[in-house]
């Protein structure tokens, strides 16, 4: 039996029954649709999570006042609850650490803005005027906070874009205008390029003003939310990570390490995290996704199964005629492969429209990636044999004599 | 070219219950003949063809095909005999659904990879010309054709593996006495014309007069087997 007389077969066996072939194929369809799917869905989260964690800046440091908590996203409620970190520690970090590049202490909060009648509920940042170095933070249009803004304990602000388009509408200059922050007023002097990115605490809805002026109207008190350092190169990083924490454990007096009022961790702890996080989310999506295959593999088991039950006769005819056990067996195999393969095809292509959609519609940044292509593929044609066998080998297996009694 | 010596079929229903289909059959048949096998319903006829044409072994006995011992192959040896040697008309027509004459007829020479796929076509449509089926039919599909043209399209898949041997079990036990004869004479036509050595199984003496020789069986045995000194013959 030559490829095409098999192909020719299948095709005619396949096309009989239309509307059956074409329910047993969507199961394979829906199945590998929603692995295509699910798939691109967490590597694309796992895509903008890592984006986002890279936007904050590079070979950055994060020192955070409050018990050490292990690698992991804080709870932003730990905040300022504990008042550790100071000025002088930033500084003595920028003095006394090797491989430090910049040093950036900040304070934040969460105040209630207005301005010409619309009003906002935001984040506050104070920061100082190495700031947009070291968290990779870049200018839009006017300044940002200087070093006379910080002395001078100056009421400006520096607005995100969200938040820019959420008090003057979306695109206008707000340079010059006034802003109430917590009944204070602050002059805008600049506005921040737009970092994209969603949730997960938005960049771009933001206020920057003076440290000084943050800590003395807003927070009343000298503390510190956060110290961001940044080291000179990836390699210093945990060196750096390691001589900050022994100097922060000397500056504040603490013998036991376990017992640091600070926490401390780097980029790439976070990365490690979050990437673990987006894993197991990709593995669970996959998995659900992967269930919903074997469902329509089992569906081709039974149609299969119908298959050869209806068509004995044609068996018993294919033998009497001279065909082998195993010209039997492949064609059936075939018939099974052939059904999986068009529908894996089907799976692919509409998987990868519904990624696209995703993407179309801005939900999220989905990534349709060529291994889980080759996976599905693989998948659908090893479907196909999997539970094409059993049948095929029933048909097989078949006498031919009472295989054309059958009634 | 076929020796059968004292050939059993025993059968085995269930685990205690036996039956015994073929009682020790001996007959030979030579190249070119025309023979009927005869007997009433149940006597054990198609059990019969079934050794003949290699689609089952004997469970006692001898059945030489061309001075082979066919009882002892295996399954897929007795698959490539039937595929070079034999030609079966089935009682029932058998025909594969929704498939053309053409794609029909071509059936039993896709499992013969040393057939080119032109020459294929070329032998189908010689076999359905000598099966006497119009040209004009040969792109229907076979749930198009009346009775009569299926058997004629399943006597030209017969022939088309070009067989030594072409057996037929009740080839007219459908079909209406007009048609009927019409069928019997393209396999006298067959045998007289082509030489092609016929065994047809009926358990009509009408019908069984057709052939040049009469094998009665009954229970298993055989009873008569004896030359027909009046064959009838076709008028078409
Ligand atoms: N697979 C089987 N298992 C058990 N008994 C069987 C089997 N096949 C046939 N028989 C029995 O063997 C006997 C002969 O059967 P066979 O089919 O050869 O009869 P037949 O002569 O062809 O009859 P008919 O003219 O009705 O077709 C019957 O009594 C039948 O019941
Ligand atoms: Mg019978």
């Amino acid at each position: 039996m030559t490829t095409l007389d098999m192909l020719q077969e299948t095709y005619a066996a396949l096309s009989a029954n239309k509307v059956r072939t074409g329910l047993t194929m969507l199961g394979i369809v829906i199945g590998i649709s929603s692995v295509i799917a699910m798939i691109s869905i967490g590597q694309g989260a796992q895509n903008s999570i890592q984006q986002s964690i890279q936007s904050i800046g590079s070979n950055l440091i994060l020192i955070q006042p409050g018990a050490q908590r292990g690698p992991g996203f804080q709870v932003s409620s730990g905040r300022g609850s504990a008042r550790s970190l100071t000025q002088a520690d930033a500084d003595a970090i920028a003095q006394s650490v090797p491989g430090v590049a910049a040093v950036a202490p900040e304070v934040d909060g969460r105040y209630q803005v207005n301005a010409r009648g619309t009003n906002t509920n935001t984040s506050v940042i104070g920061v100082d005027p190495n700031y947009p170095t070291v968290r990779n933070v870049e200018i839009d249009t006017g300044n940002f906070i200087t070093t006379q803004n910080l002395t001078g304990l100056s009421k400006v602000a520096v607005l995100g874009p969200t938040t820019r388009d959420d008090l003057f509408g979306a695109g206008a200059d707000p340079i010059g205008q006034t802003i109430r922050i917590n009944n204070i007023d602050f002059t805008v002097i600049g506005v921040t390029v737009a970092k994209g990115g969603t949730g997960f605490g938005s960049q771009d809805d933001r206020i920057y003003i003076p440290l000084t002026t943050a800590q003395r109207y807003l927070a009343g008190n000298q503390y510190l939310s956060t110290i961001s350092v940044q080291a000179q190169d990836t390699s210093v990083m945990t060196a750096v990570q390691q001589q900050i924490t022994t100097l922060l454990l000397q500056r504040h007096a603490i013998a036991d390490p376990t017992l640091a009022d600070f926490s401390i961790m780097n980029q790439s702890d976070i990365v490690a995290t979050a990437s673990n996080v987006t894993g197991t989310l990709t593995i669970l999506l996959g998995a659900v996704a992967g269930i919903s295959l074997i469902v329509g593999g089992i569906g081709i088991m039974n149609m299969m199964l119908t298959t050869v039950t209806e068509r004995t006769r044609e068996i018993g005819l294919r033998k009497a005629v001279g065909a082998k056990r195993k010209d039997i067996n492949t064609q059936f195999l075939m018939e099974a492969v052939m059904l999986t393969f068009t529908g894996g095809a089907l799976g692919i292509a509409l998987g990868w429209s519904i990624s696209f959609l995703i993407q179309y519609f801005g939900v999220l940044q989905t990534q349709v990636s060529l291994p889980s292509i080759l996976l599905a593929f693989g998948v659908s044609a090893a479907i196909g044999i999997v539970f094409g066998y059993y049948p095929a080998r029933r048909a097989a297996g078949l006498n031919p004599i009472e295989a054309l009694r059958y009634e | 070219m076929i020796d059968v010596q004292n050939v059993e079929k025993t059968y085995q229903a269930g685990t205690t219950m036996a039956f015994r289909a073929l009682k020790g059959v001996s007959f030979t048949i030579q190249d070119g003949e025309f023979v009927a096998i005869m007997g009433p319903s149940g006597s054990g006829k198609s059990t019969l063809m079934h050794i003949l044409g290699a689609l089952d072994t004997p469970t006692g006995g001898k059945y030489l095909l061309d001075g082979k011992d066919v009882s002892t192959l295996s399954d897929d040896e007795l698959a490539d005999i039937r595929k070079n040697k034999i030609g079966f008309v089935f009682q029932s027509f058998n025909l594969l659904p929704r498939t053309t004459v053409l794609r029909n007829v071509m059936l039993p020479l896709i499992y013969d990879d040393q057939i080119p796929a032109e020459e294929r076509e070329r032998r189908a449509k010689g076999s359905l010309h000598a099966a006497g089926l119009d040209e004009g039919h040969y792109a229907n599909l076979s749930n198009q054709l009346s009775g009569g043209q299926i058997q004629r399209v399943a006597i030209a898949r017969a022939l088309v593996n070009d067989p030594s041997l072409i057996l037929a079990d009740e080839p007219t036990g459908n079909l209406d006495t007009k048609t009927g004869e019409i069928v019997l004479g393209t396999f006298q036509r067959l045998n007289k014309e082509y030489g092609r050595t016929i065994v047809l199984i009926t358990h009509e003496r009408d019908v069984a007069e057709y052939a040049q020789r009469i094998i009665y069986i009954r229970d298993g045995l055989v009873l008569e087997d004896s030359k027909n000194h009046k064959q009838r013959t076709s008028i078409s």
